[in-house]
């Protein structure tokens, strides 16, 4: 501590936040829609992790005298056509789409950044790269990954690789387009000049400049993959029918929908209050680390 | 323009053999052997080699791949396994419904969703303006399934006015074919109204803040002629751009609203082809359907010299 610090306190707090923390507080404060954002996600994080112990029952358990009760006082959520708790269902169903749009927005960003940074700086490989994502970009993400789910094993593991794969595309591009702009910089050329190796280069020059973008755009990700894992899940090529996911319950919902609505009602809400959440959390955080955009999305 | 359209073509062969290619190795990468699903059940060893000579599944796999892809210039997408049937001909029985639907959202999408975008630019900062944004962020949040069932609770199921499933031909009555495509058609488009009002809205607003637009304003043109007339027409780009890459969601989204509705319709039959595992089916579907993507694209290229005549390719 400072000498000065006695003299006037707040000197020895932290005053020197990172300048991207600070522009997260004021963009939090400006968007209190973010702040809501990230409450409902960390709710239903802990909802996720705590799931055992909110008053749920085996969410597998089935029991066929209670088939098709509409919610009431012990079950809150009602029951399935085999005499489940939709409740616990719902509730373990939470795991499933946070871990896939998780997973999908770690492994997609990995993957897009490290084929993006080498091919928008090795130009040879550009052209048939990118000429590849554009191939793949042109075949619409829900059908490719219908297409991967179609040749393996209903697994939660294979529903995070088919959708990973992709969104894939989307990350190599904008992760190219930012590398392009950034190697024109002053300090990319001086770095150059000064004999930097290419590894050190992109590690120290470019990845940091694409940090904020890459974080916004995960959080997209996310939100898309958990839709995409419950519409696969919905038309039966996802998360197998032994885990309670918010897409399977939906789908076992289907052909109730006149009787039993709250089938579809409870993981339908749920499902979008999440993605939901995430969206409004990545608004804030564009707003908050490209000002640019802001003003104008 | 000539050039540029070459060029430009010469690209979407390009991006359409990789997509065949991939749609190929899929194919080729699946586990088991499809001489055996096809030779059934009470195939000898000799049966399935036959099949394996017939189909030349013996021969390298770029040798398959030339053979598949001369066949598919030829119009022969191959055989459906469970059906025996051509998938072309699978395909075209179905077509319709789905092209009924699709082409109903996108022309009321983009009626919906323009003036809402412009008019939450011209008013932006107002509680409009934020009530637009507001049903955009949930419009990219509800899944298509989840509203889609929301709107059948609600309009079929509690106030009974519309059908909760099926399809009509168009034969049968113009009002009773609309009937059943009004709820899909809201159901799929509420996504596609949401992202095209909000890059309206943004690209709106770039361009009200130029200066020939205060130019305009200030040598007395009627605000609704500089909106429409000045601001809209040079926002345009981005709106079409928007427009065509959109059609990967309502391709995406016809699957399943296709399911929810129980429409007979392509996405219907791709969703039967999953879990029959029909390889064939799904990637016949695959190719047409990023076929009509690119296609999509590429005439939203070309549309741009008609919004803004400085563009010369």
């Amino acid at each position: 501590m400072s000498a000065l610090a006695f003299i006037d306190p707040s000197i020895a707090s932290p005053k020197s936040v990172s300048p991207t923390w600070r522009r997260f507080r004021d963009a939090f404060r400006r968007h209190p829609t973010a702040l809501i954002g990230g409450v409902i996600l960390i709710c239903m994080v802990a909802i996720a992790i705590f799931a055992p112990w909110l008053g749920t029952i085996d969410p597998q358990a089935v029991a066929p005298i209670k088939r098709l009760k509409p919610p009431s006082a012990d079950f809150w959520f009602g029951t399935d056509m085999l005499g489940r708790d939709v409740y616990s269902r719902v509730v373990y169903g939470a795991r499933v789409s946070l871990i896939v749009g998780l997973a999908v927005a770690m492994f997609s960003t990995v993957l897009g950044v490290a084929i993006g940074l080498v091919t928008g700086y090795v130009r040879a490989l550009d052209a048939v790269v990118m000429r590849v994502m554009d191939g793949l970009m042109s075949i619409p993400s829900v059908l490719l990954a219908i297409a991967l789910m179609a040749l393996t094993k209903a697994s939660v593991g294979n529903v995070i690789a088919a959708i990973t794969l992709a969104e894939v595309p989307r990350v190599v591009r904008l992760v190219r387009s930012l590398v392009l702009t950034l190697r024109e910089q002053p300090y990319v050329e001086a770095a150059i000049a000064s004999g930097t190796t290419l590894p050190r280069i992109l590690m120290r020059h470019i990845l940091p400049n694409i940090v904020a973008p890459l974080l916004v755009q995960g959080t997209y990700v996310c939100g898309s993959a958990m839709i995409t894992e419950a519409i696969l899940s919905f038309i039966g090529a996802g998360t197998p029918p032994n885990i309670p996911s918010w897409g399977n319950i939906m789908a076992e919902g289907r052909s109730l929908i006149q009787i039993a609505g709250y089938l579809i009602l409870f993981p339908g809400i749920c499902l979008s209050l999440t993605v939901l959440a995430v969206n409004l959390l990545g608004d804030g955080m564009r707003d908050a680390l490209d000002p640019r955009l802001a003003r104008r999305m | 323009m000539i050039a540029y359209i070459v060029r430009r073509l010469f690209s979407t062969i390009v991006v359409m053999a990789v997509v065949a290619f991939v749609v190929f190795s899929l194919l080729y990468l699946t586990p088991g052997d499809p001489a055996a699903v096809i030779a059934g059940d009470i195939a000898t060893d000799e049966d399935i080699r036959l099949i394996h000579a017939r189909l030349g599944l013996d021969e390298p796999f770029l040798v398959q791949f030339g053979r598949w892809v001369w066949a598919l210039l030829h119009g022969d997408l191959g055989t459906s396994i469970f059906t025996n049937l051509p998938v072309t001909q699978l395909i075209g029985q179905r077509i319709e419904p789905t092209v009924a639907l699709t082409l109903c959202t996108l022309t009321v999408a983009i009626l919906v969703a323009v003036p809402l975008g412009v008019v939450a630019a011209a008013k932006a900062g107002t509680w409009l303006d934020r009530a637009v944004m507001a049903f955009s962020v949930l419009g990219f949040s509800v899944p298509v399934f989840v509203f889609a069932y929301i709107l059948i609770l609600t309009f079929s199921v509690q106030l009974d006015w519309l059908p909760v499933q099926g399809y009509r031909n168009i034969r049968d009555g113009v009002w009773e074919w609309l009937r059943h495509l009004i709820l899909p058609s809201i159901a799929l488009g509420t996504v596609y109204v949401a992202l095209i009002a909000r890059m309206t809205r943004a690209s709106m607003l770039d361009v009200l803040s130029q200066d020939y637009i205060r130019t305009a304003a200030a040598k007395g043109l009627a605000p609704d002629q500089v909106l429409i007339g000045h601001a809209l027409k040079n926002a345009a780009i981005p709106i079409m751009t928007i427009i065509g890459m959109g059609i990967a969601l309502l391709i995406s989204g016809a699957i399943v609203t296709e399911t929810v509705f129980a429409l007979p319709g392509v996405g219907r039959l791709t969703v039967d082809a999953i879990l029959r595992r029909d390889y064939p089916i799904i990637q016949g579907v695959i190719l047409i359907f990023s076929a009509v993507y690119v296609l999509v694209n590429l005439l939203v290229d070309l549309s741009y010299v008609f919004f803004d005549p400085r563009i010369r390719y």
